[in-house]
């Protein structure tokens, strides 16, 4: 109808009861009506993610479960400045996006963020610490401790190369495969349960691509299999220790 | 010109004509009257229709109120200063919760959203329970796992609250429906709120337990406010119970301040949804006096005055004490006594909860289905390494 809509969803752990119109409608609306009519002007906007203290539904990573669906975008951004730049483009997106916001990162966070327009390209990885032994794939606030974590491990003499996916669906296979191949080895880290999380996605493609380059299997420190809780949160988190401990495990492998 | 005698069948059966277009207003001359049995001061309105509560009933509602009242004061306080991670008050709906729940049974099942710990300490929840879930510690029964004010207790009929909004209405529908299979004499009270009534799942749990002729009272708190949704912003109704009419579902207005005419709404509520095996939908018009959560500041997006007119002015408790005092059946002395003792007890229930270990560490992994799964297990094994290996990462309070 050439007018755009940007819905909020106060936390992300609400967004089930619009799971059909995204998943059903919203992805399929271009498709299945032979390009007469689209859904492009549609973005939505929840926080996502860790707070310290939220438990159960007000802290889920629910990434994995739209990263399913053909015909939407999902775009998480790590920092205010990617923020800013990542949803304008969400929003000029001619198709529909689903942007997750780190909420730990609303109190937290703070960066130079210019006041002028613009925009940073989708499904466009970044590798934002360049390293040699071994590459490490994460979004949104994950990617601080991550890079804590490779931040020790350089100590102990390994070179770790970091990269932001930014857009998980459709993701930047071409920039992971890249550093791949230059590291053979890669680790994956997000707060979502590590079963069925994005990281599987990532792990299987991988594998697939560059197989015969791997010195060591595709590793994943992620949540737990467990609904978030609450006093038990520091246990479920990947933590930054989680994190060193498996980044040794692969470069040992 | 009406064709009065002439009608048609059509599935859902027989309807008559009219060659009159004529379009059902969207609202009616006049609003839905709202139940009342006691003045803004607490006197009696002569010659009114309430069921009569006893001696011992009305006490007990009274104190409840008041220990409801102070248990919200002093845990909210608890949570400013740190003490717990999050709080939300009851703040002038104690009557709502207290009194419906005076008119119910043990037996009878309640789905809360979250606002009604009332229920709860009218069925015997003891303030160190309370206390125990909002500290997380090993005594709640929930085990640490939810955030404070999450409270369930399966021996108090009272199931487990989520953070969701309405998803516990077509489960009371479904759990209605239940105990209609099994002909209990028991029926379910699922509460919401003025903003749950939005929701997909409203319609849904309304429409099931209406065509299931499911034996349960859907009971609306409706405060004026959805954190900061005003009900202006919210419907173009009549407020809530205009829509029971078009599920088919029996009604009533009632004033939420009003603890006899709540209970008195309630009774007969019962009454009608276990011997006639239908649902019934209660509005509760009620006045949201706390924030709506400690994560809330309600003076960002609301008058103070009106706040504080709600607080003094239309104040539940102090609406239900004058009654229960004119009556002879409650004194200041009494007062005094119960404000005293209940602030005593909640303090000493907070030290105790604060000092009480946290649940152990195996705890993450239970509950999650009936038994561990092998993911499960092997990511407890693998934790527990973990652990061993950087225990500064882990707060000391949980045992391995």
């Amino acid at each position: 109808m050439g007018n755009r809509a940007i819905a909020e969803i106060q936390f992300a752990d609400y967004i089930y009861p619009a799971f059909d119109q995204i998943v059903n409608e919203a992805a399929k609306f271009r498709y299945r009506s032979g390009n007469q009519f689209n859904c492009g002007g549609l973005t939505i906007r929840a926080p996502y993610g860790a707070v310290g203290h939220g438990g159960h539904y007000h802290s889920q990573s629910p990434e994995a479960f739209f990263c399913h669906v053909p015909g939407i975008k999902v775009v998480i951004p790590r920092s205010p400045r990617q923020a800013k730049g990542l949803l304008l483009s969400c929003i000029r997106d001619p198709n529909p996006v689903v942007f997750f916001e780190p909420k730990w990162l609303y109190r937290l966070a703070v960066e130079e963020v210019p006041e002028h327009d613009y925009m940073l390209p989708l499904s466009e990885a970044e590798v934002i610490r360049q390293g040699s032994d071994i590459t490490l794939v994460g979004w949104g606030a994950q990617l601080s401790v991550m890079e804590q974590a490779c931040n020790e491990a350089e100590k102990d003499g390994i070179s770790c190369e970091l990269i932001d996916l930014k857009t998980l669906l459709p993701w930047d296979k071409e920039t992971v495969e890249a550093s791949v191949r230059k590291t053979g080895r890669v680790l994956i880290s997000h707060e979502a349960p590590v079963t069925g999380g994005f990281g599987a996605e990532i792990s299987a493609s991988i594998v697939e691509r560059c197989f015969l380059r791997l010195e060591a299997p595709v590793a994943r420190v992620c949540g737990l299999d467990t609904p978030f809780p609450l006093v038990f949160e520091p246990f479920y988190m990947p933590t930054k220790n989680k994190i060193l401990d498996a980044i040794k495990a692969t470069v040992n492998y | 010109m009406t064709l009065a005698w002439q009608s048609v069948d059509f599935p859902g059966g027989k309807v008559s004509y009219t060659s009159e277009m004529s379009f059902i207003s969207e609202s009616s001359q006049t609003r839905v009257p709202c139940y009342r049995v006691l003045e803004d001061d607490g006197d009696l309105i002569s010659d009114c229709d309430f069921q009569q509560v006893s001696k011992e009933d009305a006490v007990k509602m009274y104190s409840n109120m008041v220990t409801l009242q102070i248990m919200d004061n002093i845990f909210y306080e608890a949570q400013r200063q740190g003490r717990i991670s999050f709080y939300l008050t009851s703040a002038g709906e104690e009557a709502i919760s207290i009194a419906s729940a005076a008119a119910l049974s043990e037996q009878d099942i309640i789905l809360p959203q979250y606002r009604e710990p009332g229920v709860l300490l009218w069925r015997g929840f003891t303030l160190q329970e309370f206390a125990d879930q909002c500290f997380g510690n090993k005594a709640d029964y929930g085990k640490g796992r939810q955030m404070p004010i999450h409270y369930g207790s399966k021996k108090h009929n009272f199931f487990t609250i989520s953070s969701p909004i309405a998803t516990q209405l077509p489960q009371a529908a479904g759990i209605a429906y239940s105990l209609k299979m099994d002909n209990k004499k028991a029926c379910v009270v699922s509460y919401i709120g003025d903003g749950g009534t939005s929701e997909g799942d409203f319609h849904a749990g309304l429409n099931f337990a209406a065509v299931m002729e499911a034996p349960v009272i859907f009971f609306c708190r409706n405060n004026g406010w959805a954190i900061s949704t005003n009900v202006s912003e919210q419907f173009r109704s009549d407020g809530i119970v205009v829509k029971g009419r078009a599920y088919g579902i029996r009604s009533i207005r009632v004033d939420g301040n009003d603890a006899l005419a709540v209970y008195s709404a309630v009774s007969a509520a019962r009454e009608m949804a276990i011997n006639e095996q239908r649902p019934i939908l209660i509005e509760a018009l009620t006045y949201r006096v706390g924030h709506h959560s400690t994560s809330d500041d309600s003076t960002k997006y609301r008058q103070l005055d009106e706040i504080v007119y709600w607080k003094k002015a239309r104040n539940p408790v102090n609406r239900f004490r004058n009654w229960v005092q004119n009556i002879g059946w409650w004194s200041e002395q009494q007062e005094t006594q119960l404000r005293n003792s209940v602030r005593k007890q909640l303090l000493e229930a907070i030290q105790v909860a604060e000092k009480t270990e946290k649940p152990p560490l195996s705890e993450l992994f239970t509950d999650v289905y009936d038994h561990p799964p092998s993911n499960l297990e092997e990511q407890e094994k693998h934790l527990r390494e973990t652990v061993t290996r950087h225990p500064k990462d882990y707060p000391s309070d949980i045992s391995v």
